[in-house]
């Protein structure tokens, strides 16, 4: 039991960053981003991990490395996506996976390609809740992943804005004659998107501080696997995925099975798209002409 | 008296395939003008023209005096030009109310208790559907959302693109009711349709379009007594 409960909270941790809006490199990004920052601060911070200024230091990096992330994803729009706006679907596609190419071998070449040691901001313990043995990475990791969550979902189902951003992906010409810029929804969708996985980057790299940068080619895929999961465009659905996924990974890592963990995503994959296409919780509603 | 919306000379060209070959158009404010023709006459292709969705190669698109050919969608309904797209342009996966909202983007405030009392004494179906995804109406209730929608923005023009399309002859009935209504209370309108005889019924004046090009315009009451418009378009 205590080892279940024990898989449960990790799988809970690991799930909870698969949320992953934008590309997986643009989150390799975001802990190479808070790596430079933090290596920085944590030389002229003289030992004071632990104190009350680590933790402001800490919030400062990833603000700083959602806002580099969140001015990428804006250019990335810009440049990257923009001009296809009228062209065929496939070509957005094509261009993403230049973008993710771009991100892992610019970033070899400019991070180098050897892992790097993510620093210690805020000094790990263990905690004991009954049984279960936890550490406060994994809780703090938890709940900014739930801030940020509940944050994103307020932003898309309770603002004016989310509301465009809802229209525009439904049809953005027609967006367009309601008086929404849809650029200008375009770009700061992006720049949300890619701030979040600033926050992801970090999450992973304070838990897992071994980062590289082609880092974020399996919690790309896995993120999107989960978005596939939990219905395309389905917040809360993304987390449930996302939640699903990494529970099962852990189940599978501590059983004798444990070879065919990365496997699980793909095979979940398969499965969606073989028998639920629309997902967990998307819905299915045939077009009304 | 200068026209409020005016389309003069206009051509557009999908790639090198010419659509449309420099038409005019006026619009009075405070008229039904109606457009009728054949399908791929250039309707629509006019209509998305005026709206900012297609860029015009020549010829200007002029509103209140202002020249607003190849100005930005978003910005021409900014100014007062609302367009109802043909097949409707429901925002299916959200609510009947979410779709509304839309409509107001514009205004930058919520729709106020007295709009949404003016919107269901047009259209009584939608009030028990507000909460409802938009998707889940019937063809001329989503008609009425994207009528009730467009107003949302108070434009000067709207532009109505077939609003009878698939609809049951009671819905179209209804549908040209409002139409009347909504422009006996100050907005002009410029309606696209190719079911001819209510357009003609129901506007004051007609254009008739064939091929890209206005071959004839005239009062309705004209057009409705015209041998080649009976002929070609009221089936004798």
């Amino acid at each position: 039991m205590q080892t279940f409960l024990q898989y449960l909270l990790n799988g809970i941790a690991v799930g909870a960053k698969l949320i992953n809006f934008a590309h997986g490199d643009v989150f390799m990004l975001g802990s190479f981003v808070g790596f430079y920052a933090g290596g920085w601060a944590a030389r002229h911070m003289n030992n004071q991990a632990g104190t009350l200024m680590s933790w402001v230091v800490a919030a400062a990096i990833m603000l700083l490395s959602m806002i580099a992330c969140g001015l990428f994803g804006y250019l990335n729009e810009r440049i990257a996506y923009r001009p296809l706006r009228n062209a065929p679907r496939i070509a957005s596609l094509i261009t993403a996976i230049g973008v993710s190419f771009f991100l892992e071998y610019g970033g070899q070449f400019v991070f180098g390609p050897d892992p790097k040691f993510f620093p210690t901001l805020i000094e790990k313990h263990l905690i004991q809740f009954g049984t279960i043995t936890t550490t406060n990475y994994q809780i703090i990791v938890l709940v900014v992943a739930v801030i940020f969550m509940a944050l994103l979902q307020y932003i898309v189902y309770g603002t004016r804005f989310g509301r465009a951003m809802r229209a525009v992906s439904f049809n953005f010409e027609t967006a367009s004659l309601m008086g929404i810029p849809t650029d200008r929804i375009i770009s700061i969708t992006f720049m949300i998107g890619s701030a979040l996985a600033a926050v992801a980057g970090i999450l992973f790299a304070v838990s897992y501080p071994k980062i590289d940068p082609l880092m974020g080619i399996m919690p790309g895929l896995k993120a999107f696997v989960a978005a596939v999961l939990g219905g395309i465009g389905n917040v809360p659905g993304a987390v449930v995925g996302g939640l699903i996924i990494g529970i099962i990974e852990s189940f599978v890592g501590g059983s004798r099975f444990s070879n065919f963990t990365p496997a699980i995503a793909f095979i979940i994959l398969i499965g969606i798209l073989l028998f639920r296409p629309s997902g967990l919780f998307g819905k299915y509603e045939p077009e009304k002409v | 008296m200068n026209a409020l919306l005016a389309v003069r000379d206009l051509e557009v060209a999908y790639g090198n395939i010419p659509a449309l070959h420099g038409i005019t158009i006026e619009v009075q404010k405070g008229e039904i003008v109606t457009l009728i023709g054949a399908n791929g006459a250039g309707k629509t292709t006019t209509l998305r023209t005026i709206s900012g969705l297609l860029k015009p190669r020549r010829g200007e698109i002029v509103f209140n005096e202002r020249n607003i050919g190849g100005t930005k969608p978003d910005v021409i309904t900014a100014m007062g030009v609302s367009h109802v797209p043909e097949g409707r342009g429901i925002f299916a996966n959200l609510t009947v109310g979410d779709n509304l909202e839309l409509g107001a983007y514009v205004r930058k405030e919520k729709i106020t208790d007295s709009e949404y009392e003016r919107v269901f004494a047009l259209f009584p179906v939608l009030k028990e559907r507000l909460k409802q995804n938009a998707g889940t109406l019937s063809g001329g209730e989503q008609q009425m959302l994207a009528i009730s929608r467009a107003l949302m923005s108070k434009p000067n023009v709207l532009l109505l693109d077939e609003p009878s399309l698939g609809l049951a002859p009671q819905m179209v009935q209804a549908i040209f009711r409002v139409v009347k209504e909504i422009n006996a209370e100050g907005t002009t309108i410029l309606l696209v349709e190719q079911n001819a005889h209510m357009a003609l019924v129901t506007a004051h004046r007609g254009y008739v379009m064939e091929t890209g090009r206005i071959v004839l315009h005239d009062t309705t009451k004209a057009l409705l007594a015209s041998d080649r418009v009976k002929k070609a378009y009221l089936g004798g």
